[in-house]
């Protein structure tokens, strides 16, 4: 494999503009995904995660600003035309939505939102297309595809439109599968068909994949690398083992802890008190000051922590790194 | 499908025998006696008795409705109290004219409607989009003959460019005819398509706020195809409906322009007959009116199914 | 409950909407001359001149003469009265009869349900205006029988938008729990679903005063609403239209009136339903025909 990373992301800030103001949703965000790894983006919603995504892709709405280099496969994505960017993003990335009850359109059936893509840009015939279609429904475990693939969306169940969407999402050979919490709108039993579906396609494609998720326990399972966002920016990032092993932001540590764990068998579940800053209003220092269990001095409040390293592939933003300095606490 | 088609089928023959029970009542409701009312000073006693009987007055109420309906179930809706003459081919003989100023309008609305409701729907907050809303306010509280009368005040008037009122057959004279329509369609077109571009604005901007549209996108798909595959084809279903209704009512005849431009069609036979309190042809003209209303009714739902695939499937 | 909260958001929320607030100052403009019309105005609205016959508009008739040399001006002033007074009295029928039909079919469902909204359907399969000329025809032209053809013709929206709204509160919880402690069914349909559904009827009504004194308007052009000598500006545009290319005046002002208090009416009522009901499909935009 290269050494060129599939996608680059360094400085990333996205401003969106509302009505009562400009709203900062992501700022300085940095990180890369190799092939056939997969990087796990973690946080709250409203936590930046999906907005960058979105915003380092070309989707972010028209109100937004975006600042930042982001590199896929080597090219440079925010200074090209939209056109460019456009078929870069259509070719080499796929994207796997939230909820898959309304991220495919009611009206068309599922071989031909399937399609679509390869015939736009493999400059795939309808016809080669739709034999593409039924073997991605295949590969993807729908029953009796080549039958299935004239139907349309609501006649599958919520995890068999999520595997269409899926089967959509690869039907180009992307080089980056985007999968934004697709397991979140599902029940339990799905949820961990979806999550091995994925894992199981990335193996055998040797996709890169960046998995955008609330939850901790399936980053365990599935990711090589894990950035923990909040109000916009990365907390803590670093390589699965050494966040797991030793989560040295105490947000980090408190999702961890908040973390149902069912060895520990009907324990009392860990909550963080109160809720994030509103984008609008971010306080000048540290944005988790006000929830934070540590709660540092002043410098906290009024003083940005950087990002340092802990060791060498881990990093961390925040001046009390937990639990190392245990008389802090 | 064929389920879906035989309710509605039902449906609406079941409201079509209420209205044909509305249409009958209506008469029963005129205070005092219809034909005596309606013949007025030119009452004579041979015709007077002639026209109850043939109208059927002097029997029960049930019965005269039942004979009613079985009659207008053959296409025999009596005689006008007036000429005499059958109110079938009375009415039916100005079918075209309604017809075409009906179409014309609907035509003028939708190419000027599409465009503008779907343009300032994708610029939104553009000055487009401003210009849009102000059209479509004012063509909504604009009294559609006041309209006409400015439009005869200017381009018959001043500007001498069409001719004030008048009717002449498309089969006649087909030049003639546009320059007669000109002025009727585009008067009643503009109230239509200010209604339109209303609609088709706002079912834009919930579709484009859709996340099947962002799935589009996320695809790489150009802006031209996410525009016309993904966006319109789910924004248009409900526009279908009032483009559908907009032509149902203009068919029932625009009275108030088809008097004012002298427009020979079933509002001005409408208007008429209530002047002349020709009952007969009144109640023959809303009964095909509401027929026709239905009937467009009818085929919309069964066109909604056919885009929608989600409807049959209920 | 959430009625009063909901009412009190929408009347803040128009004082900051700069198109509410106009058409507000526009219909209170009108209201007023609606009922003091005939002392404000400047001449009488019958005083018949033929001397002055079609004047052009000048500082003694800021809106001309009509052919029989009557003030446009006063003319104009009288008839906002009827008008306004069609538009209220038919759009209070309307939504009495409406909500009440509405309010029975949603609530209690079975057979009545079924008998009241077919016969809704049926009425529904009239185009406006002609449905509203059929019942002054039968029932003779005048002011009041204006005003119960157009309440008739606007009765089928309120039933609907009732009934969808009483249907949709039925099944929650609090409407439920009233039913389970034993509360009457007027109580629980005044107490719980009345103030639930008020949002979407106070956008309808603001909405249909706008198309009735549209039809208002239509009728009497037609010679079916008030009758002369009484004033009206519908009635106005037809008796002037003969005449509108030598006197243009008599063509223009009447109409500007109906324009105006139309707009105001549509104005507030698109305020009313972006805070109250956003997502309210406009039946009767839709169905409006025109007329």
């Amino acid at each position: 494999m290269s050494d060129v990373p599939v996608l680059a992301i360094e400085d990333l800030t996205v401003t969106i503009g509302t009505r009562r103001g400009p709203a900062r949703a992501v700022a300085g965000v940095e990180w890369s995904v190799r092939a056939g790894q997969t990087l796990a983006l973690v946080g709250e919603s409203g936590s930046g995660k999906s907005m960058s995504m979105l915003a380092a892709t070309g989707l972010a709405p028209r109100s937004a600003r975006v600042t930042g280099r982001v590199h896929l496969l080597g090219t440079e994505l925010t200074g090209l035309p939209d056109d460019q960017r456009r078929r870069m993003r259509g070719r080499h990335v796929g994207f796997v939505f939230q909820d898959p009850m309304i991220s495919l359109n009611p009206v068309l059936t599922v071989g031909r939102q399937v399609t679509e893509a390869a015939e736009e840009h493999l400059g795939l015939t309808r016809r080669a297309a739709r034999t593409r279609a039924v073997e991605l429904l295949d590969l993807v475990g729908i029953p009796s595809a080549a039958t299935r693939v004239d139907s349309y969306p609501h006649q599958f169940s919520g995890g068999m439109r999520q595997r269409v969407v899926i089967a959509m999402a690869l039907a180009c050979e992307p080089d980056l599968l985007i999968a934004d919490e697709p397991t979140t709108a599902l029940d339990v039993t799905t949820q961990a068909q979806i999550v091995e579906l994925v894992a199981d396609l990335q193996r055998r494609l040797g996709t890169a994949v960046v998995w955008i998720t609330h939850d901790l326990g399936v980053v365990a399972g599935i990711a090589d690398t894990v950035a923990v966002m909040y109000a916009g920016r990365i907390l803590e990032q670093g390589s699965v083992d050494a966040v797991f092993a030793n989560p040295s932001h105490p947000y980090t540590a408190a999702l961890l802890a908040a973390r149902p764990d069912p060895a520990a068998g009907g324990g009392e579940l860990v909550t963080i008190q109160g809720s994030p800053p509103s984008p609008l209003d971010l306080p000048a220092g540290c944005a988790f000051w006000p929830r934070c269990p540590v709660r540092g001095d002043a410098r906290c409040e009024h003083e940005l922590p950087p990002l340092v390293p802990v060791s060498a592939d881990h990093r961390v933003r925040t001046f009390y790194p937990h639990p190392a300095d245990g008389e802090s606490r | 499908m064929a389920r879906f088609v035989i309710r509605r089928l039902l449906q609406s023959g079941a409201v079509l025998l209420g209205v044909t029970l509305v249409v009958f009542l209506l008469l029963q409701l005129v205070p005092g006696d219809p034909v005596r009312v309606a013949l007025g000073t030119r009452f004579d006693p041979q015709t007077y008795e002639a026209l109850r009987a043939r109208a059927g007055l002097d029997r029960p109420l049930v019965v005269q409705y039942f004979s009613y309906l079985g009659r207008a179930l053959t296409g025999d809706l009596g005689v006008s109290f007036r000429s005499g003459r059958p109110v079938t081919s009375i009415v039916l003989e100005r079918l075209p004219a309604t017809l075409s100023l009906a179409v014309t309008a609907v035509v003028f609305a939708m190419l000027v409607a599409f465009p503008l409701g779907i343009l300032s729907a994708m610029r939104s907050g553009s000055l487009l989009d401003h210009a849009a809303r102000v059209f479509s306010q004012f063509g909504v509280s604009v009294p559609d003959f006041w309209m006409g009368i400015m439009g005869i005040l200017l381009f018959a008037g001043v500007l001498g460019w069409l001719p004030p009122s008048g009717y002449v057959a498309l089969t006649e004279d087909p030049l003639r005819w546009a320059s007669h329509v000109v002025l009727p369609a585009a008067t009643v077109g503009l109230v239509t398509a200010s209604i339109l571009t209303r609609f088709i604005r706002s079912s834009m901007l919930e579709v484009l706020s859709e996340d099947y549209v962002r799935t589009a996108e996320a695809k790489g798909l150009r802006t031209r195809v996410v525009v016309l595959r993904h966006v319109l084809r789910n924004a248009l279903i409900p526009v279908v409906t009032v483009v559908a209704v907009q032509l149902a009512s203009l068919l029932g005849g625009v009275i108030v322009i088809e008097v004012l431009f002298a427009w020979p069609g079933i509002g001005r036979l409408t208007y008429d007959a209530v002047q002349a309190r020709d009952y007969p042809v009144l109640q023959g003209a809303i009964l095909l009116v509401a027929a026709l209303f239905l009937l467009v009714n009818l085929l919309v739902d069964m066109l909604y199914a056919r885009l929608d695939p989600r409807i049959t499937a209920r | 409950m959430s009625g009063e909260g909901q009412l009190r958001r929408a009347l803040s929320a128009l004082r900051h909407d700069p198109l509410a607030v106009t058409g507000t100052a526009v219909l209170t403009l009108l209201v007023v001359v609606g009922v003091a019309g005939p002392w404000l105005a400047p001449a009488g609205v019958n005083e018949v001149n033929v001397d002055r016959m079609l004047e052009q508009p000048s500082w003694s008739h800021p809106f001309g003469t009509d052919e029989l040399g009557r003030d446009v001006l006063s003319r104009v002033m009288v008839a906002a009265r009827v008008s306004l007074q069609v538009g209220a009295v038919s759009v209070g029928i309307a939504l009495l009869v409406g909500v009440g039909l509405g309010l029975f079919a949603g609530y209690y469902r079975g057979w009545l349900d079924n008998v009241l909204m077919r016969c809704m359907d049926v009425l529904f399969a009239f185009p406006v205006l002609l449905l509203a000329v059929a019942i002054v025809a039968v029932l003779g032209p005048g002011l009041l029988t204006a005003m119960i053809a157009i309440g008739v013709v606007y009765t089928p929206i309120f039933a609907r938008v009732t009934r969808a709204g009483v249907l949709s509160v039925r099944e929650q919880v609090f409407v439920r729990a009233a039913v389970s402690i034993g509360a009457s069914d007027l109580r629980i349909m005044r107490r719980h679903v009345l103030p639930n559904i008020a949002a979407p009827l106070i956008v309808q009504t603001s909405l249909s005063l706008a198309f009735a004194i549209l039809s208002e308007a239509a009728l009497s052009f037609l010679g079916l609403g008030v009758q002369p000598p009484a004033p009206a500006w519908g009635r106005m545009l037809y008796d002037g239209r003969g005449f509108v290319t030598e006197a243009w005046w008599l063509g223009v002002f009447p109409g500007a009136a109906i324009f105006l208090t139309v707009l105001a009416f549509n104005l507030v009522g698109d305020a009313l339903r972006d805070v109250l009901d956003p997502r309210q499909l406009t039946v009767s935009e839709a169905r409006r025909s025109a007329g």
